[in-house]
């Protein structure tokens, strides 16, 4: 497999691109991994090549029930950011942003980094308040964080609603720079081809239908192209955990919801940032393209449909208007839902299982897409060691028996209120 | 659009209704010191791709609580009760 450069780019250019090569093999299932993964999404790809990159395991396999992209990792609303506020989180989030600012290097495939701030508004004086503390937890960190007043915010970012007269008046916002958003699909498949480059097999439109397990451990799985043995599994299929998990024997503190997400035409260059609605669930950033991408809250019932309904809609639009009215000229141009794996503290699980060598990645709830790069790397550790990185370390099934959850919204055990 | 036969109102939106859960889940009795169950009830859930009876209420029409069977998959809604009654049927079954 070749490198990607601008040489590259230049001498397929002269040949019509007709002659690139593919960027992964399609390859056959063998009868035994070191260790197999299931789930062929940004998670369990990046946790197949970290293995490969930083423990030197490559025979490896990632098993896709479907096609690479096909998941979450292809339908989020991109945004990357590290402005967490509680202990595990903001760690561990930090490091994902690290990772993400040396990953289209690392990778050899742009994905198309783009940290163009990341900008939450603050609708009253306490809310501002609220914005400082969060401020000052980040910096004591190390992590970026700027605090804009209505002013300021106005000069970087002059076409909203600033009015009195708004139903939510800004007073100012929250902003780490350094956050932005990526392109998701180069996310997927980069990690993709790196990690083919290394050796892993990735294998799509083979589903994982089962465990084998021999005295307490697991030792392979069935699978709808027949059965692969592997010296540990690590499961990273988001939004089908609790399904998937169910077939362990495991009972998950997991709820499946849909989150939808919307696109408008393409338009000339308006929101220069990602912009964070204070008073609601609101955001909204515009790709490369041009279409203004938003998306708001869940739907809010259990839900393996990908699809959702008019409500969620009509409450993402009139968000939309309040801070920015003009944006009412625009139309839709495409819609869509993705399942969501929501914890009941609103945080992942990265950890072992009660079976030997069987790991569970998952519980993303909304915010797994600029995880992808920190899961990985910790999820690949914690198969290789059969112990937790300790930027994972927090990250355990137990935490809900011990008490010791980490529900950075404050929303308690109710899985659509994170 | 999801729409919910009320017993008593009729088919509505689902916007005049607010969810409540997994309805298959039983708090322990008060007394009960067995902390096993309280994890069970209060963190752990069956989330199934397929049906599910789960809590609605009516909040903009009857108020009445129910008990909807629904299918996760594809939202088809297969039955739906006041949730006295199920709770009742339940605890006979
Ligand atoms: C609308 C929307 C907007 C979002 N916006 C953001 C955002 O702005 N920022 C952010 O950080 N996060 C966001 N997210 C969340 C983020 O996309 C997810 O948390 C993350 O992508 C989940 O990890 P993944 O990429 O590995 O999942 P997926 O891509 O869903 O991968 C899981 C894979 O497992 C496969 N699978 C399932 N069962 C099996 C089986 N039995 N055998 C084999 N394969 C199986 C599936 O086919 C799937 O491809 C958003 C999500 C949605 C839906
Ligand atoms: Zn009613």
């Amino acid at each position: 497999m070749k490198r990607y450069s601008a040489w590259k780019l230049f001498t397929h250019a002269l040949r019509g691109h007709k002659d690139w090569p593919e960027a992964w093999r399609a390859a056959e299932p063998k009868k035994h991994y070191d260790v197999v993964i299931v789930g062929g999404g940004g998670h369990g790809l990046a946790t197949a090549y970290y293995l490969a990159r930083n423990h030197g395991i490559t025979n490896v396999a990632v098993l896709e029930r479907g096609w690479i992209g096909g998941g979450n990792v292809g339908r989020n609303t991109t945004i990357v950011r590290s402005n967490y506020m509680i202990d595990g989180n903001t760690p561990f989030y930090e490091w994902s942003m690290k990772l993400w600012e040396g990953l289209s290097h690392d990778l050899n495939f742009n994905v198309m980094l783009s940290q163009r701030g990341h900008v939450m508004l603050a609708h009253s004086a306490d809310q501002m308040q609220a914005h400082v503390r969060r401020a000052n937890t980040m910096r004591a960190h190390g992590i970026d964080a700027e605090i804009l007043s209505r002013d300021e915010l106005r000069r970087e970012v002059p076409d909203l609603d600033y009015s009195d007269e708004a139903r939510f008046p800004i007073h100012g916002a929250i902003v780490q720079r350094r956050a932005g958003t990526a392109r998701h699909d180069a996310v997927a498949w980069g990690y993709a081809r790196a990690a083919d480059r290394l050796g892993v097999d990735i294998i799509e439109h083979c589903e994982v239908t089962g465990f084998v397990e021999e005295g307490g451990r697991v030792t392979g799985v069935e699978t709808t192209r027949g059965r692969i043995g592997a010296g540990a599994v690590g499961m990273a299929v988001a939004g089908h955990t609790s399904e998937l998990a169910r077939k362990a024997g495991l009972e998950l503190p997991i709820e499946s919801h849909v989150l939808q997400a919307f696109v408008t035409e393409g338009i000339k260059p308006l929101i220069d940032q990602v912009i964070v609605f204070g008073a609601g669930h609101f955001y909204i950033s515009q790709s490369d393209k041009g279409g203004l991408v938003f998306g708001g809250d869940l739907d809010g019932y259990n839900s393996y449909a990908q699809r959702g309904n008019l409500p969620v809609v009509h409450n993402v639009a009139e968000i939309a208007l309040a801070i920015a009215p003009h944006l009412s000229r625009l139309r839709l141009l495409r819609h869509w839902g993705g399942v969501m794996d929501m914890t009941m503290d609103g945080s992942p699980i990265i950890a072992r299982t009660p079976l030997d060598r069987l790991y569970l990645n998952g519980g993303w709830c909304y915010g797994g897409f600029k995880a992808t790069p920190a899961s990985g790397w910790t999820f690949a550790h914690t198969i290789a060691h059969d112990a937790p990185h300790e930027l994972n370390a927090p990250f355990t099934l137990d935490r809900f028996r011990e008490g010791v959850q980490i529900d950075e919204g404050g929303s308690g055990p109710v899985p659509g209120h994170h | 659009m999801l729409r919910i036969p009320c017993p008593f109102c009729g088919e509505r939106d689902h916007a005049e209704f607010s969810y409540g859960g997994d309805a298959r889940v039983q708090r322990p009795a008060l007394d009960d010191r067995s902390e096993e169950r309280w994890y069970r009830y209060v963190f752990l859930r069956d989330n199934p791709r397929g049906p599910h009876r789960e809590f609605w209420q009516h909040v903009g029409g009857c108020r009445a609580w129910l008990v909807v069977e629904r299918d996760t998959g594809n939202h088809e809604i297969l039955d739906v009760r006041f949730a006295a009654d199920a709770m009742k049927e339940a605890q006979c079954e």
